[in-house]
């Protein structure tokens, strides 16, 4: 990340996607795989209401590109959600950033959905429809683990003074 | 936007032309050392294992392999005279048979790719000559292709994707059909079977090699239901894949015989096993019943 100089504590950013993406392929039992929550999605939205003049819609990219080539999805895929998503949460992180954590869940929660729906919109232009309801639940656990995610990481800034 | 934009670009290019294969690559060497490290608790387990294993096992299992191994050896003695004395028959016949396969033993990493593609990824990459469409098969039938290769690693899909098809036939008859994988690990179907096929349950469905992707005659699955609706053009016929799909570690990579004439003097694998038989003829086409009228 080209922004490494000026600012601090960026190799704990890093860190914090890299293990985001360990999460996102360690190996689950086939029945809990399609519940695991994006946990990169989750870790760029908190990076980009934290640090919005930072971390923004080029890194969600870039992420999300990398998050393709690991799932072995179409490449571009995550990186469009991604990128779309750390946009709205740059304009929207005045406001979330005030909410309790039980309201910044729900915002989280659209937010993940939206990025599920590009997903699943892309899917199904390549001819990989996705015919269950319980395609989303990855958002819902997304928004119930929101809060842990939250007080980890704000943990993780103040501690090693990231800005 | 442009970052918007740019990802569209990138996606169809990736869907419609498949340009992307050497920057896919070179990504997938720089997650390379995140899937090592998810995949390191697997290997330690497996390491552990074998370092505390009794000796009292080894023996029994040493014993159990050597048996295994005779057993292997003599079916494998009838099945070299069986190859030659049918390339004898077909050069009677004047048509073409492709014996002489490579193979290539690779192991399933324990990571987790979206869990709706039936998606492997393979600890083993371009540096050993995989390249994209190369069958994948475990010890007991087919499991899939690769559909990605990387410098170090390969993403191999399962023939229970719900985008992959394979051409069969029926083991006992020879009825062609085409296995569709429908996204459930342990079910294929065959949706183009008409109703009044000879097909019945028990019945062993085999690689047809006429895509010319797969060798012909591997076991593929099992036909295990069929429902025969007189309102429907077509049966409606399940199988289970006779592949551990869900359990193999080690898998084998195979070389068509076509593909190692194609390569025969480039640099390979430096582990590969050679079958003995050469191809007959290498520019034969691959269906392999050709009969011609005998003289």
């Amino acid at each position: 990340m080209s922004t490494l100089t000026r600012h601090h504590g960026g190799i704990i950013i890093v860190v914090t996607f890299l293990i985001a993406m360990m999460l996102t392929i360690a190996p689950l039992p086939e029945s809990m795989r399609i519940f695991r929550p994006d946990w990169t999605l989750l870790v760029l939205i908190y990076w980009t209401l934290a640090l919005p003049l930072r971390i923004g819609v080029g890194i969600g990219w870039t992420v999300g590109i990398f998050q393709d080539v690991l799932t072995g999805t179409l490449l571009g895929q995550h990186a469009l959600a991604y990128a779309i998503v750390a946009y709205l949460a740059l304009k929207l992180h005045q406001r979330i950033r005030l909410f309790p954590l039980w309201q910044q869940s729900l915002s989280i929660l659209v937010l993940l959905t939206l990025g599920q729906l590009l997903i699943l919109w892309v899917n199904g232009m390549i001819d990989r429809p996705i015919q269950s309801w319980l395609y989303w639940s990855p958002s819902v656990f997304g928004a119930i683990f929101w809060p842990f995610v939250y007080v980890i990481l704000r943990g993780l800034r103040r501690q090693f003074r990231v800005s | 936007m442009v970052f918007v934009l740019l990802s569209v670009a990138l996606m169809t290019l990736d869907h419609r032309q498949h340009h992307l294969g050497t920057l896919r690559g070179g990504l997938s060497v720089l997650v390379y050392p995140l899937q090592f490290t998810v995949n390191l608790p697997g290997m330690t387990r497996e390491w552990l294992g074998e370092a505390f294993s009794t000796r009292r096992g080894l023996q029994e299992e040493n014993a159990r392999l050597r048996t295994q191994g005779l057993v292997l050896k003599a079916n494998l003695q009838k099945l070299s005279a069986l190859q030659a004395e049918n390339v004898r028959l077909r050069e009677l016949l004047d048509s073409s048979f492709q014996v002489g396969e490579r193979v290539l033993i690779a192991e399933i990493m324990a990571v987790d790719l979206d869990p709706y593609r039936h998606e492997v990824v393979l600890n083993k990459g371009e540096s050993y000559g995989i390249y994209p469409g190369q069958p994948v098969v475990d010890a007991d039938g087919i499991m899939g292709q690769i559909v990605h290769t990387g410098p170090l690693t390969s993403n191999a899909m399962l023939i229970t994707d719900p985008n992959h098809a394979i051409p069969v036939q029926v083991n006992r008859n020879g009825l062609r059909s085409i296995t569709l994988g429908i996204g459930s690990l342990s079910m294929l179907s065959l949706p183009h079977v008409p109703n009044n096929a000879d097909i019945r349950v028990g019945d062993l469905l085999v690689t047809s090699g006429l895509g010319g992707r797969f060798p012909a005659g591997y076991p593929v699955a099992e036909v295990v239901g069929i429902v025969r609706d007189p309102g429907r053009a077509f049966a409606h016929i399940e199988a289970r894949p006779m592949a551990n799909l869900d359990r193999s570690r080690e898998v084998l990579l195979i070389w068509l015989a076509k593909q190692i004439d194609r390569r025969a003097e480039t640099e390979l694998a430096p582990e590969p096993v050679v079958t003995t038989t050469e191809p007959e003829q290498p520019d034969g086409t691959e269906t392999s019943a050709q009969p011609e009228p005998a003289p």
